[in-house]
Order: C-alpha cells, then sequence, then structure tokens
C-alpha cells in the first residue's frame, strides 16, 4: 500500500542483523549480539548459533523471543539439567500448577491444582463440592442455565471469560485464577436468573 | 606374539638381572602355578616362560643368584597386590620387564580415560586378570551439543572382548559411552558374580536394557545411573529383581525419567537389607517416598524424587504421613538429594537430618533464601552442596556463615540465558570465600562477577583444587571496574597452589593465559571459551603447563600457530579439543603428519560441508591403534 511505502516501515523495522542486510540464516556465522561488550573485537571463527525463533531451521532447546540469539552449547549447562528446569517452568508457567478459586460470598479463597481434572465436568463438580453450590447447565449460547452462580476465570490477557468456551487444553494453559459469581453480576454472561 | 617380541627386546636392554624365565626348572613352574591361583591360565604361563630365546646367555653368577632374584620376584608380586593406584602402577610397571609382567598380573582394576586410546584386545593382551573396568568415552563438550550424535564411544566392541577376557569380572565403570540395550544384555549374560554396573552420562539404551541387569545379575550390588539417557520403553525393570533377599547395596536411578512401578519398588527395599544409598526418580510422591523410608532407615544416601505430592488428587481424610518422624528414624543419613520438583512446605520435614549431612544436592530445587536458612543453618558438618541460584546471594551468606566444613559448592543456574538479572553474583562468592575456608572445589553460575572477589577467593580458599567460573554473558567483563577478568584468574592460578583443574570465563586477554602458563604448573584441566586475544593465549598455556591433560576450547580466537606450539606436549596429554577457533585444515594435517600416534579428528556439524576456511571442531587425543574404524561420516581422521 502506499501508504506504508512512504513511511518506510522497513528502514525502521526492528530485527536483528547489521543494517543493509537480510537476516541471515546461517547457523555458522554469529550474529551481533546486542549484549557483547566489545562486538568489534570478537574475532573468532563462526561461532555456532541456533537462528533465531522466526527463522528456526534447526529445533532449539528453548524458545527464545525473537530479539535474541542463542549460542549452541553456552553456558554448558547439560541438557538433562535445563530440561529438567524448563519443564518445571513452562508447567508452572502453562498450567499455572495452582489457581486460586474466589467465590462471590465467601470469606476466604481456596486453591486448586487445575492439572488433576481431566476435563470440565470434573472441575466443576470439585467446584461444587468445595463450595457447596450448583452451577446448572453449560450451553454455547446460553451460558450457564438454572443457576444462580456462574463459573468465570481471568485468562492471561486479564480478562474475565465464561468457564466452558474453550477447549480444555486451551483453559488449562491459560486460566489463571477462577471467580464463582454470583447471579446478579452475571447477568451479563448469559445467566437465565 | 608381537607382545613376546616387546618382552625380548626389553630383556636385552635389561641390565640387571636376566629374567626369571631364563633360568631352568623350577622357577618357571613356580611362576605358572602362583600365577594362576587357582585358575588354569597356561596361556599366561607360556607367554611369560617359553617364549624367552635360549640366546641369552646364563651365567655361573646369574645361577647362583637366582635364588634371591626368585624371591624377589615372589615378593614383588606379592608386593604389587596392594598397590591400588593406577599411577603408582604404571611407575612400576616401567622400572624393568619383571617389573612390568608381574604388574601386568596384578592389576585388577583396568582404568582408560579414551576408549580409543587403546584397543580392548591391547588391553586384553596386557592384563589377563581384571576384576573391574572403568571406560570413558566422548569428550565433556558433548554433553552440551558441541558434537553431533552417534559419534562414537560405542561400548558394544568392548564388551564383546571383556566377556570373553574376564570371566570374573565384578565392576564396570562407564562415562560418556554409547551403550545399547544388546550390549546390557551381553554384560548381564557375561559375568556371574558381576556386582557393580554405574553409568555416568551414558546413553543409547533404555529400560529395556535395565530388565535385562535386573534380572540376571543376582550378585548385583551396584545399580547407579547418574545423568544418564534412559529411554522409556515401557518395561517393568523394577519388578525384574530376582526374588528373595537381595545383595543391593545401591540403587541410584534419578535421572531414568520413567514412571516406575512403585509397588514393586517398595517389594524391592524391603527385602534388600543392605541397601544403603537410593536415589528414586521424579515419578515418587513424597507419600512413597515415605513408605520407603520407613522400609530402610538404614539409608545412608538418599534422594528424595520428587518431594512434593503426587498429581492425583487424595483422597478426603488421608492423613498425612509424619515426614519429620520418618526423616529422624534414617540416623545415618549422611547425603540428601532430589527434591526434583519440591513442595516448599514440605522442606522442614528434613531437619532432623541436617546435622549429621555431609552432602546436600539442591540443585534441582527452586528454593528461595528464606526457604533454604532454616535448613542450612543446622548443617554443620556439610561437606558438599549443590543448589540453584534461586537461593541468591542471600542464600550463600547463610550457606557461609554456617557450613565452615563446606570442601565443594556448586551454584547451577535457574535461568541459563545470558542476558537475564541474576541472582548471584560476586556477594556471594565473597562470603562463600570467607566463611568456607576449606573449599577445595567450586563451579559457580553468574551473570556478573568482580576480579576483587575472585581475588580474595584465591586468598581465603588456600584449598582450592577446582576452580569453575561461569559469567554466562560472553565477554563479560569487571562490572565494578569494567576491565577483563584476567587479574582475578590470574590470582587463583597463583596463590592456588593444588589448583588442577580450571575453567575461565568473562571477558579475557592475553595476560590471563600468560597468568596461567606462568603459575598453573599443576593444571591438568583446562576449559576456555570465547576468551583469548591471540595465538600467544593458547601458546602460553601449552609452553607453560606440563601437567595438562584435558584441555578443551572453543569460538576463541587461536589458530594454526598456536596448535604447533604444543607439539612437544600433544603426547603428555588425554585430548585437546578446539572448536569454532581459527585452525585450518593444512594447520590440523601438519599436526597429523608430525605426530604419528595422534588421531586427529575434524568434526563437522552433521552433512553440512565446510564451507568456511577454517575447521569446525578439532579433537585429537593420543592412541595405540592409529584412526579408529567407526567414524561416522562427518568425521575425518587427517593422516
Amino acid at each position: 500500500m502506499a501508504f506504508e511505502r512512504d513511511l518506510n516501515l522497513e528502514a525502521t523495522e526492528l530485527r536483528l542483523g547489521l543494517p543493509g542486510t537480510q537476516e541471515s540464516r546461517s547457523n555458522k556465522r554469529s550474529l551481533p549480539d546486542m549484549n557483547i561488550v566489545d562486538d568489534q573485537d570478537h574475532r573468532s571463527g563462526s561461532s555456532r548459533v541456533i537462528a533465531n525463533a522466526s527463522n528456526a531451521t534447526k529445533s532449539e532447546e528453548e524458545t527464545t523471543p525473537p530479539s535474541k540469539t542463542q549460542v549452541v552449547g553456552w553456558p554448558p549447562i547439560r541438557s538433562y539439567r535445563k530440561n529438567s528446569l524448563q519443564a518445571k517452568k513452562s508447567e508452572a508457567e502453562a498450567s499455572g500448577i495452582y489457581v486460586k478459586v474466589s467465590m462471590d460470598g465467601a470469606p476466604y479463597l481456596r486453591k486448586i491444582h487445575l492439572n488433576i481434572y481431566k476435563d470440565y465436568p470434573e472441575l466443576l463438580k470439585a467446584l461444587e463440592d468445595m463450595f457447596k453450590f450448583k452451577v446448572g447447565e453449560y450451553s454455547e449460547s446460553e451460558g450457564y442455565n438454572g443457576s444462580e452462580f456462574v463459573p468465570t476465570y481471568e485468562d492471561k490477557d486479564g480478562d474475565w471469560m465464561l468457564v466452558g468456551d474453550v477447549p480444555w487444553e486451551m483453559f488449562i494453559t491459560s486460566c489463571k485464577r477462577l471467580r464463582v459469581m454470583k447471579g446478579s453480576e452475571a447477568r451479563g454472561l448469559g445467566c437465565a436468573v | 606374539m608381537r607382545q613376546d617380541l616387546t618382552v625380548q627386546q626389553m630383556s636385552e636392554d635389561d641390565d640387571r638381572s636376566p629374567p626369571l624365565d631364563l633360568r631352568c626348572g623350577a622357577a618357571p613352574s613356580i611362576n605358572r602355578a602362583r600365577n594362576c591361583s587357582g585358575e588354569a591360565v597356561s596361556g599366561s604361563g607360556s607367554s611369560t616362560s617359553s617364549s624367552i630365546p635360549a640366546s641369552v646367555p646364563v651365567t655361573v653368577t646369574e645361577y647362583q643368584s637366582q635364588y634371591p632374584d626368585q624371591v624377589l620376584e615372589i615378593v614383588l608380586e606379592n608386593v604389587l597386590q596392594f598397590l591400588t593406584s593406577r599411577r603408582d602402577r604404571n611407575a612400576a610397571s616401567l622400572v624393568c620387564k619383571s617389573w612390568w609382567r608381574a604388574e601386568a598380573l596384578t592389576r585388577s582394576e583396568l582404568f582408560i580415560g579414551n576408549c580409543y586410546a587403546v584397543s580392548p584386545d591391547r588391553a586384553r593382551g596386557r592384563f589377563r586378570r581384571v576384576r573391574s573396568v572403568v571406560l570413558k568415552g566422548k569428550p565433556r563438550f558433548a554433553d552440551f551439543n558441541l558434537m553431533p550424535p552417534d559419534w562414537g564411544a560405542h561400548f558394544g566392541p568392548w564388551v564383546c572382548v571383556l566377556a570373553n577376557a574376564y570371566p570374573w569380572l565384578e565392576k564396570v565403570y562407564l562415562k560418556r559411552m554409547s551403550i545399547t540395550d544388546d550390549d546390557l544384555a551381553l554384560l548381564a549374560e557375561s559375568f556371574s558374580g558381576f556386582k557393580e554396573l554405574t553409568l555416568v552420562c551414558c546413553e543409547g539404551f533404555g529400560t529395556c536394557g535395565l530388565a535385562f541387569i535386573a534380572s540376571k545379575c543376582r550378585q548385583l550390588r551396584v545399580l547407579d545411573l547418574i545423568e544418564t539417557e534412559v529411554t522409556d520403553d515401557e518395561v517393568d525393570w523394577i519388578s525384574l529383581f530376582p526374588e528373595g533377599e537381595t545383595c543391593l547395596e545401591s540403587l541410584i536411578f534419578d535421572c531414568v525419567d520413567c514412571a516406575i512401578n512403585f509397588e514393586a519398588l517398595e517389594k524391592l527395599v524391603a527385602r534388600s537389607p543392605f541397601l544403603r544409598k537410593l536415589r528414586l526418580n521424579r515419578h515418587v510422591s513424597i507419600r512413597q517416598l515415605y513408605r520407603l523410608m520407613v522400609r530402610a532407615p538404614q539409608l545412608t544416601h538418599l534422594g528424595t524424587g520428587k518431594y512434593g505430592p503426587s498429581e492425583v488428587a487424595q483422597r478426603q481424610g488421608d492423613t498425612e504421613p509424619d515426614y519429620i518422624a520418618a526423616f529422624a528414624a534414617c540416623k545415618s543419613l549422611v547425603c540428601l538429594s532430589g527434591f526434583r520438583e519440591i513442595t516448599p512446605d514440605y522442606l522442614s520435614a528434613i531437619y532432623p537430618v541436617c546435622a549429621n549431612l555431609t552432602s546436600l544436592n539442591f540443585s534441582y530445587a527452586t528454593i528461595t533464601a528464606d526457604q533454604l536458612k532454616p535448613v542450612i543453618c543446622n548443617c554443620h558438618k556439610l561437606q558438599i552442596f549443590w543448589a540453584l541460584d534461586s537461593i541468591c546471594d542471600e542464600g550463600l551468606q547463610a550457606v557461609a556463615a554456617t557450613c565452615k566444613e563446606l570442601r565443594e559448592l556448586r551454584v547451577f543456574p535457574m535461568n541459563a540465558q545470558e542476558d537475564v538479572e541474576g541472582p548471584v553474583s560476586e556477594v556471594g562468592l565473597q562470603a562463600i570465600s570467607e566463611g568456607c575456608r576449606k573449599l577445595q572445589s567450586i563451579l559457580y553460575f553468574c551473570q556478573r562477577m568482580t576480579n576483587a572477589a575472585v581475588i580474595a577467593m584465591s586468598s581465603n580458599c588456600l584449598e582450592l583444587e577446582v576452580f569453575r567460573l561461569c559469567i554466562m554473558g560472553r565477554h563479560r567483563p569487571d562490572h565494578a571496574t569494567g576491565e577483563p577478568m584476567d587479574e582475578g584468574f590470574g590470582a587463583i592460578v597463583r596463590n592456588c597452589r593444588k589448583l588442577t583443574r580450571l575453567a575461565v570465563s568473562g571477558l579475557l586477554t592475553d595476560r590471563a593465559f600468560g597468568y596461567i602458563g606462568k603459575y598453573g604448573k599443576l593444571i591438568r584441566t583446562l576449559s576456555v571459551a570465547f576468551a583469548g586475544d591471540s595465538d600467544m593465549g593458547l601458546k602460553y598455556v601449552l609452553e607453560g603447563c606440563p601437567k595438562l591433560q584435558k584441555l578443551e576450547i572453543r569460538d576463541s580466537p587461536f589458530g594454526d600457530a598456536a596448535l604447533r606450539s604444543g607439539l612437544h606436549h600433544y603426547y603428555n596429554m588425554r585430548f585437546l579439543w578446539m572448536s569454532s577457533c581459527r585452525l585450518t585444515r593444512q594447520g590440523c594435517q601438519e599436526i597429523a603428519q608430525a605426530m604419528p600416534r595422534l588421531v586427529v579428528e575434524v568434526i563437522r556439524s552433521d552433512d553440512e560441508e565446510e564451507t568456511d576456511n577454517y575447521v569446525e571442531t578439532l579433537y585429537m587425543y593420543r592412541s595405540l591403534e592409529g584412526p579408529r574404524h567407526d567414524a561416522p561420516k562427518f568425521v575425518t581422521i587427517l593422516r
């Protein structure tokens, strides 16, 4: 589009590499690393570098943000150790192992371990047992029918969503906390009171 | 035959009393009978007696001295039985031919630091009565993906020869070897008295292979798998140990990342009264750990597995076991590890054992300084401490305040990246140096460091033998002064007179290497990465460090001229590794041509063609065998 051409977005585009070069795909050259103090003195031969995330031709050990390059085998940690910690980090980040559950009107919050449930019915049953209420029938068009209470959750973006809309796997990776809302507040979410 | 010729040559050079074998009659038979020690080893007997030609004259004086020399050799063999250090044995074997022979017959522990330096047949030919074998394969940088897979170090050829040569073999220790299930099957079937298997940083096999070991090695005392990759063949190997009481003393499988049959494990522990060392994998929950501890309070070494609840929701009304009591019952516990997915609430359960602990490994536990402090403040006897940098400088200060007996410290990064804000720094290192004056070995990952702290450690910790500092940002200078880290490492080599192993990092100029060459006279292992300015750096080291055995270098500007400066020394080294440096193929070729007993391998990453002028990886090592025959396509051996 002409508009974009005029702005010359390409020139101001943030990317890795010296000005005027294409993003290098080679994993034999070391790309300029912003963090090396004496960049000019970086005279060693071909440093093996994993190409950045957008150009990955090899599988990377860790997902890196596109602006960083990672050198093979540096820092010198055995993959076994790296993977153990990585697994823990992504488990912690992905499933948010324990999430807080609040119930409107209840004096204190609870915490549940999302991973131990394998689908929505199990989760809802556990919530019902924990807080002594009933959720009612879920339907996509009408939300939770036939109950005062509606289960909602806060996702990664900070938005409050109705529990049940997305596939379970997606839910457990994006759920940060749960809140069982009471009827009067839940009207906008399709609770037919 | 060739071996006999060597023996003959040695006898011609030998000025001292001629070999026992030349004397008539009684002497050779005495030799043979004694050498056999109950086994029919007529083969070895003949090699020492009948092959010596009769052309060497036997004079009257020699005849008269027969008996004293005979006695001498008997004494020698009996004394040599007690020599255990391989360095002492190597020295003894060089004295003269009869000492060489006696030593070869009495060596029971075979140590081979590079599996390609000598062939299995040659080893078997010299050493006839071996009970224990140590074999090391790949160089250490292979651990960091710097070497393509399938490079070599196969156990297969070795196990075949061992199976034939040493039916009484009891112990095998392998490090960085490539092992298949079939290799383990052959091992299990070939040695009826097999007692100890230790595999460190190995790969290539799965639970299938473990099943062979468990089921067939009836005398097994030790099965230790340390940082070894084991594929999950979904075989229930734990349940294959023999019924009835076992001889098991040590069962270490914390790196085996497969679910195990817990009931079978519990029964195994219950019927293993000699079990002292047990290290569980992360699939064992804390409740399960409790059950095992209750059955084995005699344990001295415990790897606690997950140290958190299992993922299966607990039934209502299930009370938590009394973990504190379980730990308190383990009065002999001195070494604690595991904590693979720790729930810090349970940490207080270990308080009862802290006062006796000599070794504590928290390197998989993301605990904070506050969580560490109540534990560590009781660990007065602690000698070995491994942790994650999640404990921060503050945690290290707590360690320094209490652990006055500390000999070894390792601090690993939670976040193995270059750019992040690190939780440990020069502050932690300084504290440790002031508090732990008996420190012998340190491995320290950090994001920032100062020369001052390193210098402090060099003057406070004079017992240091191993100093490995990894400043994770490449070429990072002293963050307080902006200077290179030369002075810090220089102080280490200058002040720590017992230093044998050094790993350097951060911004380093040739000056640092000058210090290493000048003062590092006892250094045997040196690791260099992203350091140095020019060939001089490597020259200083190769010319200055007479004890250097293992040199591993990556991404440093050392070239052919530097490589040449080590020609006088390469036969004394186990290996040299140089990757992403400035070596050309011609340069490496020169070395190969100058030194026929050196195997010079040029390794490309997989199938990529070498488009550069520079060699990607040079790995060279002394060997009696010449180029190996199992080299994969991406390895070129220069001649």
